[in-house]
């Protein structure tokens, strides 16, 4: 028996969703191991998240300091280390968020537990975890073991596990002090900014006419907004199509970009990554046209059409006009 | 400013079906193509970025074969002024130890900003960017899509969920994992990598880098690979391109999009 960290996250005082997916998966595992869940918050002072989550663990373990109300990757480490090698948990659950990713490889390096990040699922085998992780994109599901070790660390993928709580908890609030020798952070948070922000709303369509890497080019996304209009829907995208500036932020779907829920969502060219397809679980219908019968979007889509894009986009303007 | 950009070259998977090799371990690779790892490859345009703003050198890295010179030459044709092959031999190593072994490497060379990508395309474990700044002892951001530096510091963008991003600054030296989107990577052509072909490019065996076996066992092995489960999946739509128009037009209807 022994103890299961879960690394509560939380942005401008409110916790985020991934702490209580956390949560539920870290209440099956220490169900099935006896173990016991220990909830970590590092926040500034008064900051009140305990409420929130001392029914969904036995222990609540406090750290408050205005150093830390923003995330801050140099003292998460170093407040985590330590505490770490003072409880050894056999298992730390950290969100593969890009706070987690910021210092859960960190961790990893100090405290020598081995880690492995963006998992799916989390299992125990003879009282070693064992993880699922995603790799090339989805196609692939990979199972993979742990060297032996005291305790380890896994980062697991959002939305991989409810939010739901699951079992009965009375968390005891442990109150710990910062510790006096605790270093200067070399990276200071400035602010947050919105990068989503802009001329249309894709949060509030009917009708999204969506396109991906597939569409190839800048010079094919006219047409498709064409389309879009003759349909009376909204344009929006895939990541590719913003990193490659085809076009603005604001027309961006998923994890990174904005969580849809139009009645019909019509996916043109979009492999479906999971950042993406996180952004659309609030569609009423997805419909996907795409080359690749294999493409993980048609994993989560209504309807599948494996065709050239452009030949469909073409006879639904021809319907259309 | 002394700019290292570490790089991976990895397989083509887009649009392609993808089968397992009969150990379950690894797919099977033999009819692959290969590139750049995409996040790499704004990583390194960040980096010339960098150099061309602030003066200095560029050194790409890479831990590989051969045959992934092909992702160095690539970044010496970009603006790269110098890039360093680690031959790992017969060892396979996981993110971990592929971490340690740029550490060695980097050790010894000059280094204000070391820049790798956030994750690679093939096992996206984005885990080796951040190991390495710990190994190195470097202040460092995951996720950045913007950098300034100014003197000491730099002032990075993270991106965060939702289309926040959280600004900040660090101190420099500093270990950056660029992000996709970032910048615009510039277009290579075949000239450019024959041109390239005089800058150096130097191999380093591991055996030279006094790291043991032990120091590179892997923390984690894959088991076994497997194809996703089955789910109940899409229905297809069937027939040429303006009975799925039409066939699309009735669902939406059906759905209660007004046109």
């Amino acid at each position: 028996m022994s103890e299961i960290f879960v690394v509560v996250e939380h942005r401008n005082g409110e916790i985020r969703e991934i702490t209580y997916q956390l949560l539920w998966k870290a209440d099956e595992l220490c169900r099935k191991g006896s173990h016991t869940l220990t909830a970590v918050v590092l926040c500034g002072e008064k900051e009140n998240f305990i409420s929130e989550i001392n029914d969904r663990a036995d222990r609540v373990i406090l750290f408050e300091d205005e150093r830390i109300k923003n995330f801050n990757g140099d003292l998460y480490k170093e407040l985590l280390v330590r505490l770490i090698q003072e409880h050894k948990p056999i298992l730390t659950l950290i969100g593969h968020t890009p706070w987690g990713m910021d210092y859960a490889p960190s961790i990893s390096i100090k405290t020598g537990y081995p880690l492995a990040t963006d998992c799916v699922d989390v299992i125990f085998e003879n009282g070693r975890p064992k993880v699922v992780r995603q790799i090339y994109a989805g196609k692939i599901f990979s199972r993979v073991a742990f060297k032996d070790s005291e305790g380890y660390l896994i980062t697991v993928r959002s939305g991989a596990f409810s939010i739901d709580k699951a079992g009965e908890h009375k968390g005891e609030v442990i109150k710990k002090d910062i510790p006096p020798d605790l270093p200067t952070a070399r990276r200071e948070f400035v602010a947050f900014e919105d990068a989503g922000a802009g001329a249309i709303d894709i949060t509030q369509a009917d009708l999204l006419v969506s396109i991906g890497r597939g569409v190839g080019e800048a010079d094919k996304v006219p047409a498709m907004q064409e389309l879009a209009n003759l349909m009376g829907g909204v344009l929006s995208c895939s990541r590719p199509v913003v990193d490659k500036n085809w076009l603005p932020k604001y027309h961006q779907v998923g994890t990174s970009g904005k969580s849809v829920k139009p009645k019909v969502y019509l996916a043109f060219g979009i492999s479906g990554a999971f950042q993406h397809v996180a952004g659309i679980s609030g569609a009423g219908c997805v419909i996907a046209v795409n080359k690749d019968k294999k493409a993980p979007i048609f994993r989560v889509a209504d309807f599948g059409v494996v065709d050239d894009l452009f030949k469909v986009a073409e006879a639904l303007k021809a319907k259309l006009a | 400013m002394e700019i290292i950009v570490c790089v991976k070259r990895v397989p083509l998977t887009q649009e392609v079906d993808l089968e397992i090799n009969p150990q379950k371990t690894d797919i099977r690779r033999d009819m692959l193509a290969y590139s750049i790892n995409e996040w790499d490859n704004y990583a390194v345009e960040e980096a010339i970025v960098l150099k061309e703003k602030h003066g200095g050198n560029v050194v790409a890295v890479t831990v590989g074969t051969e045959e992934d010179e092909e992702v160095l030459r690539r970044s010496l044709a970009m603006g790269a002024d110098k890039a360093i092959r680690v031959d790992p031999g017969n060892l396979l190593p996981d993110s971990f130890g592929i971490a340690k072994i740029l550490a060695q490497v980097i050790r010894g060379m000059p280094h204000d900003v070391v820049l790798t990508g956030v994750q690679a395309d093939d096992l996206n474990e984005g885990s080796v960017g951040t190991m390495l700044a710990e190994l190195l002892d470097l202040a460092h951001a995951a996720v950045v899509t913007g950098v300034t530096a100014e003197g000491e510091e730099a002032t990075v963008r993270v991106e965060l969920e939702g289309g926040v991003e959280e600004v900040s600054r660090i101190k420099l030296p500093a270990l950056l994992c660029i992000q996709t989107g970032i910048n615009e990577p510039r277009y290579v052509s075949i000239m450019g990598i024959r041109k390239a072909a005089k800058k150096e490019l130097n191999v380093v065996k591991i055996e030279d880098l006094s790291l043991s076996r032990n120091d590179l066992s892997p923390m984690t092995t894959v088991e076994e690979l497997f194809l996703p489960p089955e789910t109940e999946g899409a229905q297809f739509l069937e027939g040429d391109p303006a009975t799925v128009a039409e066939e699309i037009l009735r669902i939406l209807k059906e759905k209660g999009v007004k046109k």
